[in-house]
């Protein structure tokens, strides 16, 4: 069936499988391949991805149920090799391993920011609770935001 | 296989009852999985998620009425006036999955494990079932949840919403797991006391087939919260043994399995441990959003 979603700011349209998800659709469809796919039970948080202005797992969203909508991935974040502040933090706390949960981190933490300039310590882990990490134990990238948040001027 | 994708609540009501067959889908968090994985092969989907009617919530004739597409992040940030319901949506799976998860979802699901369940048992909720034959019909939770992923919910039947009157008196949900976020429940329970009725009601999640009332420990709570003068006076102090015994019928009243989450002996235990916490607090006042710490 045909999907026409508005993703990243622009119009695009895949022809999907009924039962395919809005992962499969972003990643197997239009090859957006930052958003990653893990577990496919919204457990691990690395297909983080904006629907309408919302953080979800866009395994557990019908790709028909995106039709019409607003989507933004990871992909939106860096200016062409600029980096978003948010990643750049990343890089710059040693916040990324292996890095396979990195994309759905930085838009986890992101839409944390972007509603909370400067987020308590536990503000950070409850925003990051639906993202697993299984190399960096978290600390540095609890770091990474506080950077990020510091750096755009929103508190220490 | 297609998706239905209605766009008004008669629209959803008319393909409900044309396409009985049709799954229906909305926040997706529990659909999806089963799809993901090849267990669920439906001849058809009927999404939900574009049903302004049910999206909302309001207060009409003294009740407060959830519609079933209310997602768990809305209660969590609009519903502060219902603690025990807040902390239940807040309990709920990660921010993702509360942005998306469903009031409706959570019913029509019927997990025994399902969080919001054990909050709408304790104010005695009724779920409003509509079709396109038949109208709207309202029935107790109770009558709704028959079993672990049963519900009497016809074939051509969507739930709609759930309405209960605003309980007066504090009241909290707890859960227990193996971390704070992405948790199933190993055992739930709501407390919440009815100043009006001068009454205590207690439901407990995953310690049965569905969520249970434990209905004499709730006459023996309001029986010795009345002859301490606790309902009258808020300082009026309750034995520590009349809290054991109360958390004790509450474990009484469970029913529990062992299974990958937990024993049943566990299980019991728990929620005798939730029950005299949950009533301690409900005694003290305590501020809302409280977890239970081991």
């Amino acid at each position: 069936m045909l999907v026409r979603t508005r993703v990243n700011g622009e119009w695009r349209e895949a022809d999907v499988w009924p039962g395919a998800s809005l992962l499969s659709m972003l990643r197997d469809d239009l090859g957006l391949l930052g958003t990653k796919n893990a577990c496919e039970q919204g457990e691990c948080g690395s297909c983080s991805a904006w629907l309408d202005g919302e953080v979800v797992c866009s395994c557990l969203v019908l790709a028909a149920q995106a039709e019409g909508r607003e989507v933004r991935t990871v992909e939106d974040l860096a200016d062409g090799d600029r980096l978003h502040p948010v990643q750049q933090a990343f890089l710059d706390a040693g916040a990324v391993q292996c890095g396979f949960c990195t994309p759905g981190m930085v838009v986890a933490a992101t839409d944390l920011l972007e509603r909370d300039p400067d987020p308590s310590d536990e503000a950070v882990r409850e925003a990051l609770s639906g993202n697993l990490c299984r190399c960096t134990g978290y600390q540095k990238i609890v770091d990474a935001v506080r950077l990020a948040a510091s750096r755009a001027g929103g508190g220490a | 296989m297609e998706v239905l994708r209605p766009a008004t609540l008669a629209e959803a009501l008319e393909a409900r009852s044309a396409r009985p067959e049709a799954f229906p889908i909305a926040g997706g968090t529990d659909v999806m999985v089963a799809v993901n994985f090849d267990r669920l092969r439906p001849e058809a989907f009927l999404d939900l998620s574009r049903l302004d009617e049910l999206r909302g919530w309001h207060e009409e004739d003294g009740e407060v009425v959830l519609g079933a597409g209310l997602t768990f992040a809305r209660i969590e940030r609009e519903l502060a006036s219902l603690p025990a319901l807040a902390q239940a949506a807040r309990s709920v799976g990660s921010p993702q999955i509360r942005a998306r998860g469903t009031i409706g979802g959570n019913l029509a699901t019927a997990s025994p494990a399902g969080d919001a369940l054990p909050a709408l048992a304790a104010y005695e909720a009724d779920v409003v079932l509509g079709s396109a034959a038949r109208g709207e019909r309202r029935v107790s939770l109770r009558e709704f949840l028959l079993g672990p992923k049963r519900t009497s919910l016809e074939p051509d039947e969507l739930v709609l919403a759930v309405r209960f009157r605003s309980p007066h008196g504090p009241g909290s949900f707890s859960k227990v797991g193996t971390r704070n976020a992405m948790v199933i429940a190993v055992a739930s329970l709501c407390l919440q006391l009815d100043e009006d009725a001068r009454a205590v009601r207690v439901a407990m999640g995953s310690v049965g087939p569905t969520v249970l009332r434990a209905t004499e420990a709730e006459a023996f709570a309001a029986r010795a919260l009345a002859e301490a003068g606790a309902f009258d006076a808020a300082a009026a102090p309750v034995p520590a043994a009349t809290l054991r015994e109360f958390g004790q019928l509450a474990g009484a009243a469970a029913r529990p399995i062992d299974d990958v989450r937990g024993t049943a002996a566990y299980r019991r235990h728990a929620v005798e441990v939730l029950a005299r916490r949950a009533l301690s607090w409900a005694l003290e006042g305590r501020p809302a959003g409280r977890r239970a710490a081991g």
